[in-house]
């Protein structure tokens, strides 16, 4: 039956309507996949097989009941299994975040982007693997051990979903959720050739997201393709009045129908000289710049655009994403969830379990935070990364002036191998160079594959588009899918 | 730009985090060169520059105030480490000394 996990979900979904096979037999098949090769990949923290069976077997009823008076109209991504990163709520299964902190932490509340996909049937297979409270570009900060990259098991899937990311690319799920706070839906899918959504913040409501960086986190979706994750994300976007910062701006329609040229001529695609910096692996370069090439081949107006304060988007993410993370992450305190370490006083409680439940990441990210908010700091570090904030939303502003999208690579390199960063924390923030500024300028982001490095590693572009123009990044990725079959390549595991 | 220990425990202390001396030790090392990245920062001449906090137009989002059915106590105190009486066991706060 293994079959059956290799189908388009456009075949899914047909198959599933006509009755070729149930949603328990699709979701049993890839039950099985995981089975096999999650020994290899460890893309999960928990499994919910019970549950993923018992989702299926309700979708199963809709459907014999839609076969029966196929007057109601059915939820699109009814039956289709989905794969949910471990710092999404889902409720009744246990939420660690990839954390000591909260390894015992059962949620009793849906995340909304959850609970809207489970409300038109989607079937919950596990809670996929992630850096500590999304901390990382890696996956290797999980304290329940690091994933690996289906396409190379001896280099990372990159992060923080780099879970989400190598069970998409391993073929384990069809979709999975991921977030997205300063590329850690973008890279991974890029180094684990898929293709990934970072939404316009606000687009996706954050309520049952376990917060890191609040002005910064946004809740993505991983697939094989832009036109199927663009419907798991037409679902889960809107407004929702559980998230105060969910923003009200209608969602325009992904017309996945349109023709490559009615897609591509006459698109205006910015190419910004700073993301193609020195130290850029030149197969990277290589990669996209061809990429460009056939957008262009096919209609597009490729023209260069400046993001001139690019370089200052690292410093000014590394301090304000751990300066929301040190307040978000003060209510860890071994007093209302989570494991409780022994001590006789209070302050000693929260001390010592925080100190012993924390990962290093983790810890590292709240010192930094802490002291970029601490009196006498303050204006120096936050206050000023604040203000130059300012300067990187409005390069984006300015561009957008002038082109459509932006393209451009989505990390300096492709996976690297596991280990070749641990020691370096700075060393292993420089990977998320190209994907930060999106974050703090609020912006979406779309990322898929472009090619192979010499090593067989995916090599992934990104395109950036104006605030809430998610439609069209789905419709240029999806015409990009039409023309090339990048991703429809598939690592032998 | 670096940080002294003494600086590192008060930070520890304000993030009530317990750190090991070679944990303290390795954090002076990196938060320093981490903050010495960042110094760049200072070369940009922000004056009459707005800080940016958020990427939503600034506001108050209001609702309602509407009773209306919330989760059963039990419920949500089923993750807590200590209960007693329905209510967060916790050690004494204040000395009576």
């Amino acid at each position: 039956m293994t079959e059956l996990t290799e189908l388009s979900l456009d075949q899914m979904m047909l198959s599933l309507r006509v009755g070729d096979f149930s949603s328990r037999e699709l979701t049993s098949a890839f039950l099985a996949r995981i089975e096999q090769l999650e020994p290899r990949l460890h893309a999960f923290i928990t499994l919910t097989p019970e549950l993923a069976l018992e989702q299926a077997q309700q979708a199963d009823q809709r459907l014999a009941c839609w076969r029966s008076d196929p007057g109601e109209e059915l939820p699109v991504l009814l039956g289709i299994p989905l794969v949910v990163k471990d710092v999404l709520c889902v409720s009744g299964i246990r939420c660690t975040c990839g954390s000591r902190i909260l390894e015992n932490f059962v949620p009793v509340f849906n995340a909304s982007a959850v609970e809207r996909l489970l409300a038109a049937g989607m079937v919950v297979l596990g809670k996929s693997n992630t850096d500590e409270f999304a901390m990382g570009s890696s996956t290797e900060n999980s304290a329940f051990g690091a994933t690996r990259n289906p396409w190379n098991l001896a280099h990372v899937p990159g992060g923080s979903s780099g879970g989400s990311a190598a069970a998409v690319a391993a073929g384990l799920t069809p979709l999975a959720l991921g977030t997205d706070t300063g590329g850690s839906v973008r890279q991974p899918a890029s180094f684990c050739g898929v293709t990934g959504i970072k939404p316009s913040y606000g687009r996706v409501s954050r309520y049952g997201l376990i917060a890191y960086g609040s002005s910064l986190d946004s809740v993505g979706v991983l697939g094989r393709s832009a036109c199927e994750i663009a419907k798991a994300f037409s679902i889960m976007a809107g407004h929702d009045p559980l998230d105060a910062t969910s923003i009200n701006t209608p969602l325009a329609e992904i017309n996945l129908s349109l023709s490559v040229e009615q897609v591509l001529r006459g698109l205006r695609i910015g190419v910004p000289e700073q993301y193609f910096i020195s130290g850029i692996q030149p197969e990277v370069e290589k990669a996209v710049r061809q990429a460009i090439c056939t957008l262009e081949n096919n209609g597009a107006q490729v023209s260069a655009v400046s993001l001139p304060y690019t370089e200052y988007a690292l410093p000014v993410y590394y301090l304000i994403a751990p300066a929301e993370a040190s307040a978000n992450l003060a209510r860890y305190d071994g007093i209302r969830y989570g494991p409780r370490s022994a001590a006789e006083a209070m302050w000693e409680i929260f001390r010592k379990t925080r100190g012993e439940k924390f990962g290093a990441e983790v810890k590292r990210r709240i010192m930094l935070g802490t002291y970029a908010l601490s009196a006498g700091y303050y204006d120096a570090y936050y206050g000023q990364a604040q203000k130059v904030r300012t300067l990187i939303k409005q390069d984006f502003e300015n561009a957008f002036a002038s082109v459509d999208v932006i393209a451009a690579p989505v990390a300096p390199s492709t996976a690297f191998r596991l280990g070749e960063h641990t020691d370096d924390p700075l060393a292993m923030y420089l990977e998320d160079v190209f994907t930060l500024p999106a974050n703090l300028a609020g912006v979406p982001g779309i990322a898929f594959p472009v090619g192979f490095d010499q090593q067989g590693l995916p090599v992934g572009m990104q395109l950036m588009g104006p605030h809430c123009r998610e439609e069209l990044l789905f419709q240029v990725a999806q015409a990009f899918q039409q023309i090339t079959d990048w991703h429809l390549r598939k690592p032998n595991v | 730009m670096s940080l002294s220990l003494p600086e590192v425990e008060h930070i520890a202390e304000l993030a009530r985090l317990e750190l090991s001396k070679k944990e303290k030790e390795r954090y002076r090392e990196q938060l320093s060169a981490i903050l010495e990245y960042a110094a760049r920062l200072r070369e940009l001449d922000t004056s009459g520059i707005p800080p940016t906090s958020s990427m939503l137009p600034a506001g108050n989002v209001l609702r309602p105030d509407l009773p209306r059915p919330g989760l059963p106590p039990e419920t949500l105190m089923r993750n807590a480490p200590q209960v007693q009486d329905g209510q967060f066991r916790v050690p004494k706060i204040l000395d009576p000394d």
